[in-house]
């Protein structure tokens, strides 16, 4: 995907919400769009099964209308996070400007957190894309959970952000860093425009 | 080239405060009495903090108080601009001098220096030229000299050396003060404590703070009570950018309000608004960068211009980078056609790398068209001109050039009546340069008309000419043949002073003495003059003998020596005369089947054994008549000599 076509004088970004099953990636997308005018978004398509767990994906499109020009567009993707939906992950992951990777706060998915992370970086890594090199950021999603069953910021950033990227606390499900994520990251995709970057 | 001073923008409507109290007594000072403290002048401050202003505050004050004093207000885009300008124009001394003849130089934004080692220097020789004569100089940055990326040390040595000084964000009381002011000048009245409750919100960028105002003054317009602080200042925050503050902390796990619905996405959508603004303002302004470069350059720039105007621009780095590849070498096609033909190095093709193509067709024209001109035969050696007591001034002369050209007699015109071999000596000399490595053009005087209007006819007279100038040495036989050919003296002319000017060799023959050489013009005739003008005379008999005994010994085993005395003493106008007979001699040697004697040449030239008929002479192939009284004739002279018909029948008849 072409995050900037100047033929079209159009900008869009392709953000894919990652991370492990029931970690809030959907939740995040739904808050979004609650959020979004209905004349800015799109239909949100989200496959989901009865157990309102994400079968192939969501996607909320989002027009943010003519900035300097340019038609911006924004789509929001998640990926199913059970590890039996790879392929599904490495086709939505495919031509992303950005990865928000929505970690579960919770301390007993700590490790259902690092092998969501160690998943999406070799799913990058066979599509030939460097996670160093792409735009992406850490939410730690249910921080309003009771403080003894959740890992501080500080404790994931430790055990998952090894780069030192962007990180936010959240609670998605009452909206509480969603924006503030959906910001970072929009924001490295766009600084890219300025380097220079293929996208 | 300047911007004029902004007449607002003066030293009263600065709100003085602790932030910036000393930047403005400095200033002052300046505007006082520049040149005489603080010189130069650097100011810097972050965006929005009254640079600019107070450069412009300088320039008014001092020019009211000097109204002779040429104040210089530029940006530093614009000093860029006019510096390539100059180059492209080939004016850059006059550009430096420029700066000499003002009193007070404001250059703002200085920060873009980074980087630009040239425009360094550049600045460099004008702080030390204005510097020297006691001429003012204030700058402005948004940052110290120490922190322009790349400065080159002695500048910000040079800026050390005058004052280096900041303006601070404003305090709480003088952003109070400042919108109070403003307030008061758009005549807009606001309820207590409104003002100082924006002033609160620690904005610190005195355009924004400006910025927020206007935002009051157009709600308290449409709204039928007065803002009140609570009011002003929410409406102030809430549309006010957010600082960057890196990480984000954890936000609060409440519920977002429902008025807030929408306020989240805006505050998202402004930000994201804010980026794109920035990163595609960042894109145009590398390519308005490029523009103003190449164009600084002498380039045409429409290429990348339309990388701004049309809609599809593609990815503009590598539309720069290809722009910036074909410039580069239109430069090199521009120096060898600068070598070849410098006519065309000034042809527009050569600066429109969006045509590539026209550029390469008129480097493939220069080359086709710059061949050297002809050069002389390689039959007439000078060793082989027979030297003799009459015509000794003039072999020695060539061989005075030919040892040293371009150094004692330039140009060397040889005159002479034809056929005595000032065409020898000519080619002979040409021959001698050659050998040296020159590289000599030697032809004869049509030939030089004729490539001139073959040139005018193929709209290639830059090449013609270019194929001239870059000869070494240029002899031209029969120069009087340029008689009446006005063009083509032009031409002569103008190289002739470019060849002696380069202290090449020029050399010319003419069968027409300078005196009476009627249809060339006087500057012309003159210059020919300047130099050595020798005759070659018609040659002696002892010369006609020598001659005519090479010859024969180059044709004859054997010869007779009667022979060449008894040719060498017949009357002959010219060597060329002289040759002819012994040729005469020998062919009817041939014709009979005879060994050539002098016996058989009396019979030959005077006619008293075998006297052929007219008629008979008339039919010889080489259309050579027997001699008469006045020497050899062709037929066709004398047909045209004697044109009525009654006279010709009667030759015939004869």
């Amino acid at each position: 995907m072409s995050l900037v076509n100047f033929t079209n004088r159009e900008i869009t970004c392709k953000i894919v919400y990652y991370g492990p099953g029931r970690s809030g990636k959907t939740t995040n997308l739904q808050y979004v769009f609650g959020r979004v005018p209905e004349s800015r978004r799109g239909r949100m398509v989200s496959l989901a099964t009865h157990g309102d767990r994400t079968l192939f994906f969501d996607f909320l499109p989002i027009d943010l209308g003519s900035i300097s020009g340019f038609t911006t567009k924004f789509q929001l993707y998640t990926v199913p996070g059970q590890s039996y939906y790879n392929a599904t992950r490495k086709l939505v992951l495919q031509g992303a400007d950005g990865v928000v990777f929505v970690a579960d706060s919770q301390a007993r998915r700590f490790d259902d957190n690092l092998e969501s992370l160690q998943n999406l970086q070799e799913n990058l890594l066979e599509q030939s894309v460097d996670i160093r090199e792409l735009p992406v950021v850490f939410q730690y999603n249910k921080q309003d959970l009771p403080g003894d069953l959740v890992l501080s910021r500080d404790a994931l950033d430790d055990a998952l952000n090894f780069r030192s990227v962007q990180s936010f606390a959240a609670d998605a499900l009452h909206g509480s860093g969603v924006f503030e994520t959906l910001k970072g990251i929009s924001e490295l995709v766009l600084r890219r425009l300025a380097a220079g970057a293929p996208a | 080239m300047t911007a004029e001073l902004n007449p607002q923008l003066r030293f009263d409507g600065l709100v003085v405060g602790t932030a910036n109290r000393l930047a403005v007594t400095a200033a002052r000072a300046v505007a006082e009495s520049p040149g005489a403290v603080y010189n130069p002048l650097f100011v810097y401050a972050r965006p929005g903090l009254g640079k600019t202003h107070l450069l412009m505050a300088i320039g008014q004050a001092a020019r009211e108080i000097d109204p002779r004093l040429a104040v210089e207000y530029l940006t530093l885009d614009e000093f860029v601009e006019s510096f390539h300008a100059a180059i492209a124009a080939g004016q850059v001394d006059a550009y430096r001098r420029r700066f000499l003849d003002y009193g007070l130089l404001l250059l703002d934004d200085v920060q873009f220096l980074s980087q630009r080692r040239e425009m360094q220097a550049e600045l460099l020789r004008v702080v030390d030229a204005m510097q020297a004569v006691g001429r003012q100089i204030v700058l402005t940055s948004d940052r110290p000299p120490a922190e322009i990326e790349a400065l080159d040390e002695r500048l910000i040595r040079r800026f050390g050396g005058g004052l280096v000084i900041d303006v601070a964000a404003p305090d709480y009381e003088t952003r109070v003060a400042i919108l109070r002011r403003r307030a008061e000048a758009r005549k807009a009245a606001f309820g207590p404590g409104v003002l100082e409750a924006v002033a609160e919100l620690e904005i610190d960028n005195v355009r924004e703070l400006l910025g927020a105002l206007n935002k009051l003054v157009a709600l308290q317009a449409v709204s039928d009570e007065p803002l009140t602080p609570g009011e002003a200042r929410g409406t102030v925050a809430g549309t006010t950018r957010p600082r960057d503050s890196g990480r984000v902390a954890a936000a609060a796990p409440v519920p977002a309000p429902a008025e807030s619905v929408i306020d989240e996405f805006a505050d998202f959508l402004q930000e994201v608004s804010a980026s794109v603004t920035q990163q595609v303002e960042s894109w145009r302004s590398r390519v308005a960068e490029a523009v103003m470069r190449w164009s600084g350059e002498g380039f045409r720039t429409a290429r990348i211009e339309a990388l701004l105007e049309r809609e599809a621009s593609g990815d503009p780095d590598a539309a720069l980078a290809a722009y910036e590849k074909d410039a580069e070498r239109l430069r090199e096609l521009q120096a060898e056609i600068e070598t070849i033909a410098p006519d065309l190095a000034g042809s527009p093709a050569l600066r429109d790398p969006g045509d590539l193509a026209a550029a390469e067709a008129l480097l493939a024209r220069a080359r086709e068209g710059g061949a050297p001109p002809p050069g002389p035969s390689p039959h007439w050696l000078l060793e082989e001109f027979i030297e003799s007591a009459g015509n000794r001034v003039v072999v020695r002369a060539v061989r005075t050039v030919a040892e040293d050209p371009g150094a004692k007699y330039n140009p060397l015109v040889i005159t002479g009546a034809s056929g005595n071999g000032k065409t020898h000596l000519l080619h002979g000399l040409g021959n001698a340069l050659a050998a040296r490595g020159l590289a000599v053009a030697c032809l004869g005087g049509h030939e030089f008309v004729d490539e001139l209007i073959s040139a005018i006819d193929r709209d290639a007279v830059g090449l013609w000419r270019g194929r001239f100038r870059r000869i070494d040495v240029l002899l031209l036989d029969d120069v009087h043949l340029i008689a009446g050919k006005e063009r083509t003296q032009d031409e002569l002319f103008v190289l002739f002073n470019q060849l002696l000017e380069a202290g090449r060799q020029m050399a010319f023959t003419t069968s027409v003495p300078l005196a009476e050489l009627k249809g060339v013009e006087a500057r012309l005739l003159t210059r020919l003059e300047g130099g050595l003008v020798v005759d070659l005379p018609a040659p002696d008999r002892e010369l006609r003998q020598r001659a005519i005994e090479r010859q024969l010994s180059a044709k004859l085993e054997a010869v007779d020596p009667e022979l060449a005395t008894y040719v060498a003493g017949r009357p002959a106008v010219s060597m060329r005369a002289a040759l002819g007979l012994v040729q005469r001699v020998l062919n009817a040697a041939e014709a009979k089947q005879v060994h050539p004697t002098a016996a058989l040449a009396r019979e030959v030239l005077e006619g008293s054994a075998t006297r052929a008929p007219r008629r008979a002479a008339a039919a010889r192939p080489s259309g050579v008549m027997a001699p008469s009284a006045s020497g050899l004739r062709s037929r066709e002279k004398m047909v045209w000599e004697w044109p009525d018909l009654p006279a010709r029948i009667i030759e015939e008849w004869r």
